[in-house]
């Protein structure tokens, strides 16, 4: 008699083999390759470090003058940076500057790995609808896969630390990025295309004097998800030992210390917001030429 | 001067993934509706063979899907024809490799868009220097270059404005200059003029007569607006359904339209503006004291105008070398200038 309440599974004994299989070949996969994938990123994990060094290490005046600084040349408002300054003095008086030097090295890294890999792969995809057809899969498996399933091999191929972390903030962040690119060039106006096409612009020309600057704001709006979404992985990070206000909160979790949780927590967000109102800012500055429209 | 017309020959377009292989059926007479909805392709142009005269306005006039759009695409092969060639100076642009393409493009060609086409990101200066910059000319040469055609097209103290910072009008005079700038020959004008009120459209099209005085480029002009065609155009090829159906100058147009649909179009023609006295003048000059004498190339009604602001009802025709060489009655001027050929 067929069985309607039970599904019929594989059982256990072929179940257990199978997912023992897996492991096997990846542990394998691990202990041939692990090494060399550190190799591999280690000059990264040098320059993640000297960075992390040098926000910790210079003086805290110079550390906020250069902040305060780039929020300028950013956004030029002054509201944006006595706001990012004053949350900076009440996140160093609540005793949080080292940790949130960490959680800045590590977010500022993770957007230019993002920047730097995301923008190419953006291009390509809006030169071929093949390539866009194979990387958008790709793209929403990496932001919907729950960040916990893909930490598990990275940690088995790269151990815990600062790297493993890294590369896990990226995988998350990175689909805004590319995808933002991809839609800016192909939504670039067909009628400048063929204009650039008439007076026999190469592709390459195209792409540098027509199609990335008017790409340029939805790009910008790619980084910007991609800085916030960088910072949301903190936490997460910080499960496989990536230093930072991330950390902290991780702490409270584990011992019910709700003011430490909160104060991290709000530590990230005052970060957050002073990321995203910069760097909205600059994308709105991208798009004067837009502004002003004859009556 | 442009020393060389260009030659469109024997030239098909059909729009679909596998045109080539329905010519030889359209060639035999399979209509644009069987062959769309029999094979799903589109028939864009059907046996075009145009000869567009050097340093000359040759027109391309057709209502909106008549081909014309992507007739003029062909010349420089921002579309490729399915069968058939573009000749210039001995070259065919059908045959170009890529790298040909470009640079023919770069040097020979410059193009004037519908919807102007600016590059919104870019001042007025910027936009102008486009061309050149392509084809990798010295940034302060370039700008001199493009300053010049700035100030002929009225534009000066506008060349740190953005596109949308101007009207209509002004920014097709960007889009002229950018590629007036080009000095390229062939000037490449899709219903350039079309978007414009038509107070500034009469504005650049004298913008242009003007230019072209002075450059005698090899221009094709692509319009649906038949005064248009006739004050720029040298000549005239009309366009329906993806064929010629007639082509010649404005007057031959005018005088002897092709068909029944030619006709219609040229009943609302100020045709005195366009018959010229020595088409209806009679070859014997008059004897005796005629106080009016008109130029054979003159239009009809210029000739009239002459005539009835003297109350005079007659003239000679003298031509440019001093010989007269006719005579023409003030009833006939005006009953060539008010009926039309009908068919």
């Amino acid at each position: 008699m067929w069985d309607w309440y039970e599904f019929p599974a594989i059982g256990r004994t072929d179940l257990r083999d199978f997912k023992k299989a897996g492991d096997q070949a990846f542990l394998e996969f691990s202990r041939a390759y692990g090494e060399s994938l550190e190799n591999f990123f280690r000059p990264l994990l040098n320059f993640l470090v000297w960075f992390e060094k040098l926000l910790i290490n210079s003086p805290w005046p110079v550390v906020m003058g250069i902040i305060a600084l780039l929020v300028w040349l950013g956004s030029r408002s002054w509201q944006l940076v006595v706001g990012s300054l004053a949350s900076l003095a009440l996140i160093g008086y609540m005793g949080m500057w080292e940790n949130t030097m960490y959680t800045l090295a590590l977010v500022s890294v993770a957007t230019l790995v993002c920047i730097i890999i995301g923008i190419p792969f953006g291009i390509l995809m809006s030169k071929s609808d093949r390539i866009q057809a194979i990387v958008t899969p790709v793209l929403d498996f990496m932001q919907t896969v729950p960040a916990f399933v893909y930490l598990i091999p990275i940690i088995l191929l790269l151990g815990l630390g600062k790297i493993p972390g890294l590369i896990a903030v990226c995988i998350y962040a990175i689909p805004p990025v590319v995808r933002l690119t991809n839609l800016g060039i192909r939504l670039v106006d067909k009628d400048v295309l063929e204009a650039a096409d008439a007076f026999g612009a190469s592709p390459r020309q195209k792409l540098w004097s027509v199609q990335m600057p008017l790409a340029l704001p939805n790009i910008f709006a790619g980084v910007n998800q991609t800085i916030m979404m960088a910072l949301a992985m903190v936490v997460v990070a910080a499960l496989i030992g990536v230093r930072g206000l991330g950390m902290e909160v991780l702490k409270a979790v584990n011992n019910q210390y709700i003011t430490l949780g909160f104060m991290n927590g709000l530590a990230i967000m005052a970060i957050a917001i002073v990321f995203d109102r910069v760097s909205q800012k600059f994308g709105k500055r991208l798009q004067k030429h837009s502004e002003v429209i004859h009556g | 001067m442009a020393s060389q017309g260009i030659e469109i020959k024997d030239l098909y377009k059909i729009f679909g993934p596998h045109g080539e292989k329905y010519v030889e059926a359209v060639k035999n007479g399979m209509s644009k509706a069987e062959l769309n909805e029999k094979h799903g392709h589109v028939l864009g142009l059907k046996d075009i063979n145009i000869s567009m005269p050097a340093g000359k306005i040759q027109v391309v006039m057709g209502l909106s899907g008549s081909g014309k759009s992507t007739l003029i695409r062909h010349i420089n092969r921002l579309i490729d024809p399915t069968t058939g060639s573009v000749q210039y100076e001995d070259v065919d642009v059908c045959q170009m490799s890529d790298a040909e393409l470009l640079n023919f493009r770069r040097h020979k060609t410059a193009m004037v868009f519908q919807k102007f086409a600016l590059l919104p990101h870019r001042t007025v200066i910027q936009n102008t220097v486009y061309g050149l910059e392509i084809q990798g000319i010295d940034k302060a040469e370039a700008k001199k270059r493009a300053q010049r055609w700035i100030e002929r097209v009225g534009l000066d103290g506008f060349e740190d404005h953005y596109p949308n910072q101007l009207s209509g009008g002004m920014q097709q005079r960007v889009g002229l200059a950018r590629a007036l700038t080009n000095d390229a020959d062939i000037l490449l004008m899709d219903e350039a003029f079309s978007a414009l009120d038509p107070l500034i459209r009469t504005d650049m099209q004298s913008v242009l007569l003007d230019i072209q005085e002075e450059l005698k480029k090899t221009i094709v002009f692509i319009t649906h607006d038949l005064d248009e065609a006739l004050r720029l155009g040298d000549r005239i090829a009309i366009l329906r359904d993806g064929e010629v159906i007639q082509q010649g100058t404005g007057q031959e147009i005018v005088l002897h339209p092709a068909d029944a649909y030619i006709s219609d179009f040229v009943q609302e023609v100020n045709r005195g503006r366009v018959i010229a006295v020595e088409t209806i003048m009679d070859k014997t000059p008059l004897q005796g004291d005629i106080k009016i004498e008109v130029k054979p190339d003159d239009r009809l009604e210029t000739a009239a105008q002459a005539m009835s602001s003297q109350e005079e009802n007659r003239a000679n025709v003298r031509d440019n070398s001093g010989n007269l060489v006719g005579s023409l009655q003030l009833k006939d001027t005006i009953s060539a200038m008010v009926t039309a050929v009908r068919h």
